[in-house]
């Protein structure tokens, strides 16, 4: 399976720790560091799974969501948020937003995998 | 029968009266009112309305006119039998309104007038004065008839001086008892208790004398009835015309005069012995008249020709040697006069004190209400206006030569106080009489009596010439005082009456219609004329009135409000099935209404309104002061209301903004801990990814390398900030312990430097520093100065985004006080965010890479807090350029 996953993580080291176990699975990674342009890269990419922090540099996450969301191209697009808060009250509000799985960090590799799985694999 | 000995009787009986007069007062005086406040002392002091003209005068004019003197008893018979209801009225008002004469009612029933009180009190005086003249008269006679029928032959020196005596000793009894002290109603029960012994006397010496007459002169009543068959009193002829106007004047009289309203009204005051009184003072008057006819008969018959028949009564027992007998009839009449004379002058000091002095007093002394000692210029007032009231009757009765018929002289009073009756009546019965009016009816009425029958009594050449008599005033005939308007032919006294009493009665219903009373004079009207009517009704109860339902939608519209009393009133009428705002004002209605109003303005000034409205007009003084009191407790209430209400916000406002810091704190603290989590929780991730990687092992040794020092990097963060974090709790707590030394300040900038040095080290940095000004000594703590100094040396590594970095040092001091500047060439901060620089976890970019958690500049003012000194922001240098500023001299703070 060569699914697409577009991660979108601001933080470098835990980009890279998901780049590697996804790339490990055969998926292909590609990666932004911030949350401008990230609703721009879905539609152009149209990845098979979104994968996006919650707290972003510049933007909220779930401006993010609601952007994919909104179009009608990326609109059906599954979305995994993940978030360092992990709080009641943000998943709420992410899954009000539209988030198809909501992940606290930190989350074990086999946790993530699963999911990820789950969401492309059919 | 020796003269000193009639003086010494008389002195006798005077100090006879006295001490009955001061038992009484003195009684009254110890609560123990009792029987001196009874029916029958009631009905005797109401005999005061015979005088000395009924004593002597009445067999007078029996002798002179016939039975006409019946007349003067009639009158008072028939409105005491037949007009119960106006004395009862007049009582009752009394009451109510605590009047205390017939001015005062007169005044306070159109609107508490002065003007009007003035008026009557005038007509008063000037009416009484022959009435008083007469009493002198008759008194001085009766002297005389003794002196002349005495044996010894004594000439009485002086009559005037007798008379002048005699007014001088009255005076004296009615200043002693009339004026003793001042009483609220008016009342003056040894003066009362006085005329009622005096009623007892001279009614005994009157049935005395006719007992003496009928069985000792004449043989029986058969022989008496015989002689007046004979004699020329069965000739004199019935005038309808004179019967009918003296039976209206002498009802008019007993009304109206001063004497008789003081102690039917003012003195007596309540309606139970009214009741008693109107059979038993008609039956007092029949008593009184019994023996009349039969005396004069007699009298004709046995004295000589030409003796006084108005001294009958003293000159038969007299000439029959009855010497006991005589002097009990000189007893009787100078009782009469004596009680009549202190009565009414009594009266008559009351209303000119009250009318006319004390007006006037205050008038021109108006503080002295507040200042001045009333009650004595009361009693002075009074005191004088007795001794005024009495010289007047003296002189007129030295005016009128002291010879005209006591009847006569009686009449022309009694017309006089007649002039009251139509304005006395209309203001009782009319609630349309006006004030204008009653002074026009009143003025005329007097106007009228004066000249018709007053100055003439004078007699022709006295007040009145002869020629206007004749001719009329200047030639003008129809202004002749007894043929006013060419009406001639009729008895004078009869003219004077029709006369004055239709033109005051026209004046006054002409004057009352065209005029507007006043709102004290509606007030006071309604209150006179239903005075039974609102008690009767209760004091709550509204059924009897009819108030216009307008004129109770505008007064509620100004009490409620313009919509609450629109739909009170159309709510009432649909409930009636009307349409519209203005419903029938049902009884239930109003007294709703006033509930209703009485939320709003108390019970007291709804009441009054609602009585103003509905025509009961009953507004006492005890209404207005309890309208005042109301007014003032709902003023007293919002004083406190306000004053509660102001503490209420006051107590609500630091309500709120203690929630207000509370909620802020809340806030602050989930966001505080929100944020840590993030920050713990961002390390962990990559440290618990890498290690499950590396767990598994299958790695190429570059990637183990490469991992393994993250997982490091990241255990560094995360240490870092809890230290950070421990290190801000403890500063913030103020529980920090400051290692404090001297120390160079140009050392501690090295420190610092070498230390954040390795804050990406890879980028080369200008230091612009100036070494001769750093060097100083400060006292403080070292280590923690140079923290602060790390932390921005390193930001400024981090974050300045200059070609070619750096940063400038600079060092000044000023008085006792240090400042260290780090300036970079960077863009700065923008201005926006300069604010919450210094909050936890402010990050305004990315610095993960350098590893801060955002809690850097926040412990460097926690840090300056507790050195004493301060950390700010100084923006337009051109670069982010933070002043740390600290005392050159820390002093060790108290443990």
């Amino acid at each position: 399976m060569t699914s697409h996953v577009l991660l979108i993580e601001d933080e470098p080291n835990i980009a890279e720790a998901i780049r590697f176990l996804l790339s490990r699975e055969g998926c292909r990674v590609s990666t932004l560091h911030d949350g401008i342009g990230a609703a721009e890269a879905v539609r152009t990419e149209r990845p098979d799974l979104v994968i996006l922090d919650l707290m972003l540099p510049g933007c909220s996450g779930l401006d993010v969501v609601e952007a994919i969301r909104a179009h009608p191209e990326t609109g059906d697009t599954p979305v995994m948020m993940l978030t360092a808060k992990g709080q009641g009250r943000d998943r709420e509000a992410a899954e009000k937003a539209g988030v198809t799985l909501f992940m606290t960090k930190p989350f074990s590799n086999a946790e993530m995998l699963a999911s990820v799985r789950a969401l492309v694999g059919k | 029968m020796p003269f000193n000995l009639l003086v010494l009787a008389c002195l006798g009986y005077v100090a006879f009266l006295f001490a009955v007069a001061f038992l009484a007062e003195r009684r009254a005086a110890m609560g123990r009112v009792g029987w001196l406040r009874s029916p029958l002392i009631y009905t005797l002091s109401l005999s005061i309305y015979c005088t000395a003209w009924t004593f002597y005068g009445a067999v007078g004019y029996a002798a002179r006119s016939g039975l006409e003197f019946l007349t003067i008893y009639l009158g008072p018979t028939l409105v005491f039998v037949g007009w119960w209801l106006l004395l009862r009225k007049l009582v009752r008002i009394g009451r109510q309104q605590r009047v205390t004469s017939i001015a005062d009612l007169i005044s306070s029933r159109f609107g508490k007038s002065n003007l009007l009180g003035i008026v009557v009190t005038l007509l008063a005086v000037v009416a009484a004065t022959p009435y008083i003249a007469l009493q002198l008269q008759s008194v001085t006679l009766s002297f005389a008839v003794f002196a002349s029928e005495t044996p010894e032959g004594w000439a009485l020196p002086d009559r005037d001086a007798t008379a002048i005596w005699v007014a001088a000793g009255l005076a004296l009894f009615t200043i002693l008892f009339g004026t003793r002290n001042l009483d609220a109603n008016e009342q003056h029960h040894g003066v009362v208790l006085a005329i009622a012994v005096e009623a007892v006397v001279k009614l005994l010496a009157l049935l005395a004398v006719g007992v003496f007459v009928v069985w000792g002169l004449a043989g029986g009543p058969a022989d008496v009835f015989a002689r007046i068959e004979a004699s020329e009193l069965r000739d004199w002829p019935l005038e309808p015309g004179r019967w009918t106007g003296l039976i209206f004047v002498s009802a008019a009289a007993v009304i109206c005069l001063p004497r008789m309203f003081q102690v039917m009204v003012v003195e007596g005051g309540d309606e139970r012995h009214l009741a008693r009184a109107s059979w038993a003072f008609p039956a007092y008057l029949l008593l009184m008249s019994l023996f009349i006819v039969p005396i004069a008969v007699v009298g004709l018959e046995r004295m000589p020709d030409g003796a006084n028949p108005d001294m009958f009564v003293l000159t038969l027992p007299l000439a029959e040697g009855q010497g006991t007998l005589a002097m009990l009839a000189f007893l009787g009449g100078f009782s009469s006069a004596t009680s009549m004379v202190i009565v009414e002058s009594i009266a008559l000091a009351t209303m000119v004190s009250n009318h006319v002095v004390m007006p006037i007093w205050l008038k021109l002394r108006p503080k002295a209400a507040l200042t001045g000692d009333v009650r004595r210029t009361v009693i002075l007032s009074r005191r004088l206006a007795i001794v005024a009231v009495l010289s007047l009757g003296y002189l007129y009765y030295r005016m009128s030569g002291g010879s005209a018929a006591l009847a006569a002289i009686g009449l022309i009073a009694f017309v006089g106080m007649a002039q009251v009756m139509p304005v006395l009546v209309g203001g009782l019965f009319w609630r349309g009489a006006t004030k204008v009016g009653a002074v026009a009816g009143l003025v005329t009425g007097f106007v009228v009596w004066a000249y018709t029958l007053y100055l003439p009594s004078f007699g022709p050449d006295a007040a009145l010439s002869a020629a206007v008599f004749a001719e009329g005033p200047g030639g003008i005939g129809w202004l002749r005082p007894q043929a006013l308007f060419g009406v001639e032919g009729l008895d004078p006294l009869l003219h004077a009456l029709v006369w004055s009493i239709a033109l005051n009665t026209f004046a006054f219903c002409l004057f009352s219609v065209l005029t507007f009373p006043g709102p004290v004079e509606r007030m006071q009207g309604a209150a006179f004329v239903n005075v039974f009517d609102a008690e009767a009704a209760g004091p709550k109860g509204w059924t009897r009135g009819w108030a216009e339902p307008e004129a109770l939608l505008m007064m509620t519209q100004r009490i409620l409000g313009e919509e609450a009393a629109l739909a009170l009133f159309a709510a009432e009428a649909r409930a009636q099935g009307k349409d519209g705002f203005l419903p029938e004002p049902t009884p239930d209605f109003v007294a709703g209404l006033e509930r209703r109003l009485a939320g709003s303005v108390g019970a007291a000034t709804a009441h009054a309104m609602i009585s103003q409205l509905v025509g009961r007009a009953t507004v006492s003084v005890e209404d207005l002061m309890a309208v005042a009191n109301e007014t003032a407790q709902i003023m007293e209430y919002s004083a406190q209301l306000e004053t509660q209400r102001e503490e209420l916000t006051r107590t609500a406002q630091q309500l709120r903004e203690a929630n207000e810091k509370l909620t802020q704190l809340s806030v602050q603290k989930d966001a505080f801990l929100s944020q840590i989590s993030h920050e713990l929780r961002t390390p962990m991730t990559s440290i618990r990814a890498f290690s499950e990687i590396l767990t598994e092992g299958d790695l190429p040794p570059e990637m183990v390398a490469n991992y393994g020092r993250i997982i490091h990097e990241e255990a560094i963060r995360l240490t870092r900030l809890l230290d950070d974090l421990l290190d801000l709790s403890v500063l913030e707590n103020g529980s920090v312990q400051l290692n404090i030394g001297l120390a160079n300040l140009q050392q501690l900038i090295d420190r610092a430097l070498a230390a954040a040095g390795h804050t990406r080290p890879e980028r080369s940095f200008l230091i612009l520093r100036d070494l001769p000004a750093e060097n100083l000594f400060v006292r403080t703590d070292a280590d923690r100065l140079v923290q602060v100094f790390i932390n921005l040396i390193s930001n400024a590594r981090k974050y300045c985004d200059a070609a070619a970095p750096e940063l400038r040092i600079v060092v000044r001091q000023r008085a006792g006080r240090v400042s260290v500047d780090f300036i970079d060439n960077g863009s700065g901060i923008p201005k926006q965010s300069q604010r919450i620089i210094f909050e936890k976890f402010a990050r305004l970019t990315d610095q993960t890479r350098a590893g801060g958690a955002g809690l850097g500049l926040a412990i460097c003012r926690e840090v300056m807090a507790n050195l004493g000194g301060g950390i700010d922001y100084l923006p337009g240098q051109g670069g982010a350029a933070f002043r740390v500023t600290l005392p050159l001299r820390l002093e060790q703070k108290a443990a």
